[in-house]
């Protein structure tokens, strides 16, 4: 886990580079914006409960994205709800993460040609961390889109936001 | 209960003309062809009549009927003019357990239709999305606005057989 496999050198101190700290403390907690939006949510939900137990990686849903680090686009994203989206990430306090979940949210999915009404990815409006593939991904999948974003966080640096 | 022919005879000896045709060989239900501005009066009835009773309104469709003449642009895309759209309504009445569908016509260039939602409320919704996706004006509604796409969209009605995508919508690429 990096800072606690360094050595105690004088009685209860760790001595570690504030940059290594400030990462473990951001990558241990990425509270989660509660957001869902089609058929990705359900499975997104089902990552949450107890079964695969988001939390135990200090993934939480935060009701505001005013106290939220990350969002999950869990969905089909429509142009009606891609400018809400963008609201909500320009709402959610700096550092931010993005993970993109499924196919829809990822390129269009299914709705890549006729879809009058989908945006044909999220990355059209904001930028992406992570895009987790599957239709929709397993609690599995999410879970290891989740750990590539924490293994980003780890190599930040202070100057900046991602390596 | 009655069956498709009673209902019809009923309703053309009370509005005569407005009401058009009867079509009963489709391989669906039964349909009456009805006259799109007369659709309120006739409504009216099919609820309140003590041998209709008509009070609940299943579904209400759109339908682009793509009968006009069709012209093709250098990209092979189609263009309709002229033609026809419809409105189907599909009644049951709970009470006397029969049902039928009612159908209109409309011109395709301005697609007119009588609304309905004063009789059945939840019209008000189905008119809405209707009125969203093929561009009818249902006279008398009060709130005739989008309903699922964009307030400000501006394309056109994607349920439309000659329907072009937009290149952009708000700043957003929309094809692939």
């Amino acid at each position: 886990m990096g800072l606690l496999d360094k050595e105690f050198s004088d009685g209860n101190i760790v001595i570690a580079p504030v940059e290594d700290l400030l990462n473990w403390a951001r990558l241990s907690s990425i509270w989660q914006l509660g957001f869902g939006l089609a058929c990705c949510a359900i499975e997104m939900m089902a990552t949450s409960a107890s079964h695969y137990d988001f939390d135990r990686f200090g993934v939480i849903p935060r009701n505001t994205p005013r106290q939220a680090d990350a969002i999950i686009i869990s969905g089909t994203v429509t142009f009606k709800m891609a400018t809400r989206i963008k609201r909500l990430y320009e709402q959610i306090p700096d550092p931010k993460y993005i993970i993109s979940m499924g196919s829809c949210a990822n390129c269009g999915g299914p709705y890549w040609e006729h879809g009058y009404h989908v945006l044909k990815g999220i990355d059209r409006v904001i930028p992406v961390d992570v895009y987790v593939p599957g239709c929709p991904p397993r609690p599995e999948a999410l879970l290891e889109g989740l750990l590539k974003l924490q293994e980003k966080i780890r190599n930040e640096s202070l100057r900046t936001k991602t390596v | 209960m009655k069956n498709s022919v009673e209902i019809f005879e009923l309703l053309k000896e009370k509005f005569g003309d407005s009401v058009i045709s009867l079509e009963k060989d489709a391989p669906t239900e039964p349909i009456i062809i009805c006259a799109p501005l007369e659709i309120h009066k006739i409504s009216t009835f099919l609820r309140d009549n003590e041998e209709l009773k008509f009070d609940s309104l299943m579904c209400l469709s759109g339908v682009d009927d793509a009968n006009g003449s069709k012209t093709k642009d250098a990209d092979g895309l189609e263009t309709i003019s002229g033609g026809t759209l419809s409105v189907y309504y599909h009644l049951h009445s709970v009470e006397l357990n029969h049902k039928i569908t009612i159908k209109v016509t409309t011109d395709r260039e301005n697609p007119q239709v009588e609304s309905v939602e004063n009789i059945w409320k939840c019209a008000d919704w189905h008119e809405r999305e209707a009125f969203d996706m093929f561009g009818f004006n249902f006279l008398n509604h009060p709130d005739l606005r989008r309903i699922l796409m964009p307030y400000d969209w501006e394309a056109g009605y994607p349920l439309r057989k000659d329907y072009k995508n937009p290149e952009f919508y708000q700043g957003m690429k929309v094809p692939y």
